[in-house]
């Protein structure tokens, strides 16, 4: 079984706890408008096999210590799940950690076939890092070009098997930046059971670059990072 | 009862036994230490004034183009100055290399081109009567090299093929056992040379003259070491007797030396575990209290900071301002498992914080998995603040070198005060390989009768066809020019380092060593990924040679894309390895000059960039004049499978071929080592 990948990272820091061998995976149904990895959305990337992926994960063992391990993201990863779940079973006999970055965005609750093969994955995945681009569903639609509905059943759905997951909020000025979506991203963590922690991403620009270069128009022309006052503020409300 | 007042209280051994054995005294007498940094003290008033006299001095000396003063009459010994102070009254370390803080010394022992070519950069003028007898009446390093250069070697040279040779300049990277002169005094140093010299009898071979004559010289610097002390009102002809005597008596070992030699990297040792062992014997009588303690190793440390040599411009250039490498080891494991960290070792660190960073002393911890957690807590608290301390791994040096070794400038290792070192600069392997596609012309320096490109090797034949270049040709074209550059290279260091020692031996810094010194030939290699990706490329790609109108390659045209050293990628990684382990044959086959034991270095951390500029284009794209990798790394932007991955291929070099170390420059941002919460 082969994957189509987008690149790999040896040393990813900020993809789930220590040090982490993160498998980028190519492909992805959403278009955020802040998205900084563009170049990941469509059709390309390599392919590997699922072995020839856990071969190269596992030449860094050494420096994953007691916290580390291998993160799949993305694109969107579990848009190629059964390749995903073919990579943590070869990982998972070795003992490793295994984290999946996604949006949730593949989870369609009513889909039985679809709800069992997300089961499949989740014995095998340690933790969730789950991206919740937008609580309010109008405004998940602009941001996206999807409703935030899958990934809100996901959430629940984790929540329920008692799965670990961290959350993640990009926190973008006129966006996601406002006390009502943060107080209502709050309001839905709190009805959840196994969130281990939350994450402010602060929104950034460097992806612009990309956008240029792939010749396409970027969405939020002069929008500016947040302020280290509105980060904090976020951290507060979505944490504490 | 101890023969001397200054081993009062210390655990004898056979360091005390008529003998000079600095380790064995550390290993009886030192304190571990496995707490944190909560003990430190902050600096005192007198430290604040004095480094406010050597920012004020730091700041005249940038406006004034960057050289405050200059000797330009009185040649540098180690008693040619009077004693010259920051502030007297405040210094707990006294010790200058001039009468003066920030005068630059007068030192055309190397070469007296240097020195007059450096004052004239910086508007001074040499005087009339030491240019005279450094012409006229004594002859230097670099005259007596230029004597024996051959035709091929001054080609190689001016080509650049061979670079930054210590021809004109001190070769540096000898560092003396500083501490022996705390821990015996000079008479008892004096009187071990002097039965090693006496010792040296029978046949009188040139060989042995020479020891006798290097001993004669060694006996004669430990005299004037004294004498150099006493200009200070300090006597260091006993043992010393207190923290602070001792840290003076081991800082003026190191002044002699830097008023001796202008070296390229004059490294200081490793010190803070001997150190600590006075301290804590002054600690527990109630000599000295944790805020004294501090003061001194300040002080001692702001000495380091302010040694500075008269350098020309080019060569400021080619290390990318003006190092000094004092390097300082810290922190290590004992070979008996308990770690070589002591409260000293924070008190130097904390220098970083009572003075602010700074490059220089280059603060080295010898890091091992096994030091203990609150250590290597605060060496990673202190390097996110102030990005001032270098790395290396004790784990891959100890084996070989056991637990008193010290860093020579940034990653030669040698055993304090028993390795020397012929430090050898390096040789472009990456213009290696566009020789042996050329056949030896060089791609860029013309012959000046004849215009054309200058012949720098005998005449090998040359790549002549058009077609992509065929793997195993360029390579066995390769390996012959690597054959005919490591002679050469060889032979110009032997005879580099007969001049050294001939016109401008090291004989303080030798005089701190053992007598029957192992010494190390320290070769070292440029342009190893270029190399490396080059090869690779003529093999995973095709690359068409393109010619200029004397028939010389000077570009290529690359079809395809091919592996890159620096992505864990074995097909890359392994031409890497194959080029070095190709060269250090070729350079362990010859004579190494006083049976010196061949080892190599990928290191250039900084001459990278001058070194590329002299290399036209190579065949992995990398472009004419743009910058080698330093030292081990890979080529700028290739390594793309994130940082693991990136050092990873560098770790797959043989230390064992590379015995003098292999760098990488590695630089993170605290963000990307991951989140704060």
């Amino acid at each position: 079984m082969t994957g189509r990948i987008h690149s790999f990272e040896s040393f990813g820091t900020v993809d789930g706890p220590g040090i982490r061998f993160v498998a980028f995976l190519q492909g992805c149904p959403l278009r955020c408008q802040y998205c900084h990895n563009p170049d990941t959305w469509g059709a390309g990337g390599e392919e590997y096999d699922a072995q020839t992926v856990a071969d190269k994960a596992m030449r860094y063992r050494n420096y994953f210590g007691d916290k580390g391990g291998v993160t799949v993201s993305g694109g969107e990863p579990l848009l190629q799940i059964d390749f995903v779940i073919e990579l943590f079973k070869i990982l998972k006999e070795q003992g490793m950690h295994t984290c999946v970055d996604t949006s949730g965005i593949t989870f369609r609750p009513d889909d039985e076939k679809c709800v069992q093969k997300h089961e499949e994955l989740l014995a095998l995945t340690d933790l969730f890092l789950l991206d919740i681009k937008h609580i309010d569903d109008e405004a998940c639609k602009k941001l996206t070009g999807h409703s935030n509905k899958n990934t809100l059943a996901f959430a629940k759905f984790l929540s329920e098997r008692g799965k670990s997951m961290w959350i993640r909020q990009v926190l973008v000025p006129g966006i996601t930046d406002n006390e009502e979506s943060l107080h209502r991203t709050r309001a839905f963590i709190d009805s959840l059971k196994t969130v281990e922690k939350v994450e402010v991403l602060p929104y950034h620009t460097m992806g612009v670059v990309k956008y240029e270069k792939l010749g396409l128009a970027y969405p939020l022309e002069g929008v500016q990072a947040p302020s280290k006052e509105r980060v904090l503020n976020a951290k507060r409300i979505l944490k504490e | 009862m101890m023969q001397y007042k200054g081993w009062e209280g210390f655990v004898p051994g056979k360091w005390c036994d008529d003998e000079v054995d600095v380790r064995d005294f550390i290993q009886r007498n030192y304190t571990p230490y496995d707490g944190d940094a909560k003990f430190l003290a902050p600096a005192t008033e007198a430290t604040k004034k004095l480094w406010e006299i050597v920012c004020d001095l730091t700041k005249k000396e940038r406006e004034a183009g960057g050289v405050l003063n200059a000797d330009t009459k009185i040649v540098s010994t180690l008693t040619s100055h009077g004693a010259g102070y920051l502030d007297k009254d405040l210094e707990k370390i006294v010790g200058l290399q001039t009468d003066e803080p920030f005068k630059r010394s007068l030192q055309p022992f190397g070469g007296i081109r240097m020195s007059e070519g450096a004052l004239n950069m910086y508007g001074y003028e040499l005087d009339p009567d030491v240019k005279e007898i450094f012409t006229k009446y004594r002859k230097t390093h670099n005259e007596g090299v230029f004597d024996v250069y051959t035709p091929e070697m001054r080609a190689a040279r001016s080509a650049h093929i061979l670079t930054g040779l210590p021809d004109a300049y001190g070769r540096g990277r000898i560092v003396g056992d500083y501490r022996r002169v705390a821990l015996y005094g000079v008479d008892y140093l004096i009187k071990k040379k002097e039965e090693d010299k006496l010792a040296m009898g029978g046949d009188m071979t040139p060989d042995k003259v020479r020891n006798r004559e290097e001993l004669a010289d060694q006996v004669k610097a430990l005299k004037a070491l004294k004498e150099m002390a006493a200009i200070y009102g300090c006597d260091i002809s006993k043992p010393a007797e207190t923290a602070q005597e001792a840290i003076q008596a081991l800082y003026f070992g190191y002044l002699a030396a830097v008023k001796d030699q202008n070296g390229a990297a004059m490294s200081i040792g490793r010190n803070t575990t001997f150190l600590d062992i006075y301290i804590e014997r002054d600690l527990k009588k109630g000599l000295i209290t944790e805020e004294q303690a501090q003061e001194f190793i300040d002080h001692f440390v702001m000495k380091l900071r302010i040694v500075k040599f008269m350098r020309t411009k080019e060569y400021n250039e080619l290390f990318s301002g003006d190092p000094t490498w004092v390097t300082e080891s810290i922190g290590g494991m004992g070979v008996d498992g308990r770690p070589l960290v002591t409260k000293t070792s924070f008190r130097v660190l904390h220098t970083l914080d009572n003075l602010g960073p700074a490059p220089e002393p280059n603060l080295t911890v010898l890091w091992s998995k096994r030091l203990p957690m609150a250590f290597k807590r605060y060496c990673a608290e202190i390097s996110i603040r102030t990005s001032s301390i270098q790395y290396e791994s004790d784990d891959l040096m100890r084996p070989e070198m056991g637990d008193d070794y010290c860093i020579a400038c940034c990653v030669s290792c040698m055993r304090v005060g028993k390795d020397m070192q012929f430090f050898g600069a390096r040789a472009n392997l990456a213009k290696c390989l566009l020789y042996a596609i050329n056949g030896g012309k060089d791609e860029i320096v013309k012959d000046k009768k004849t215009g054309k490109p200058m012949q720098v090797s005998p005449e090998f034949v040359a790549i002549t066809s058009n077609d992509a270049l065929d793997f195993n040709e360029v390579c066995a074209k390769f390996e012959n020019m690597m054959t005919w550059l490591a002679d050469l290279y060889v032979n110009t260091l032997n005879l580099i380092h007969y001049m050294h020692d001939k016109y401008s031996y090291e004989a303080l810094e030798l005089a701190l060593h053992d007598t029957n010194v192992r010494r190390f030939f320290a070769t070292g290699i440029a342009g190893l990924s270029c190399a490396a990706d080059s090869l690779s490329a003529i093999k995973y790609a095709k690359v068409y040679p393109v010619r200029n109108e004397d028939g010389i390659v000077v570009d290529f045209r690359i079809e395809g894309d091919f592996p890159k050293y620096g992505n864990n990628d074995d097909r890359a990684d392994e031409l890497a390895v194959w080029v070095l382990k190709t060269f250090m044959k070729k350079v362990k086959s010859h004579y190494t000059y006083r049976d010196s034991v061949p080892t190599t270095s990928i290191l250039t951390i900084t001459s990278n960039v001058v070194y590329g500029k002299k290399t036209g284009n190579t065949p992995d794209g990398r472009k004419a004049g743009t910058p080698l990798a330093p030292g081990a790394n890979p080529m700028h932007g290739r390594d793309s499978n994130g940082a693991l991955a990136s050092l990873e291929s560098v770790a797959k070099l043989p230390y064992e071929y590379s015995r003098d170390g292999i760098s990488n420059t590695f630089s993170i941002t605290p963000a990307s080592l991951g989140k704060e919460d």
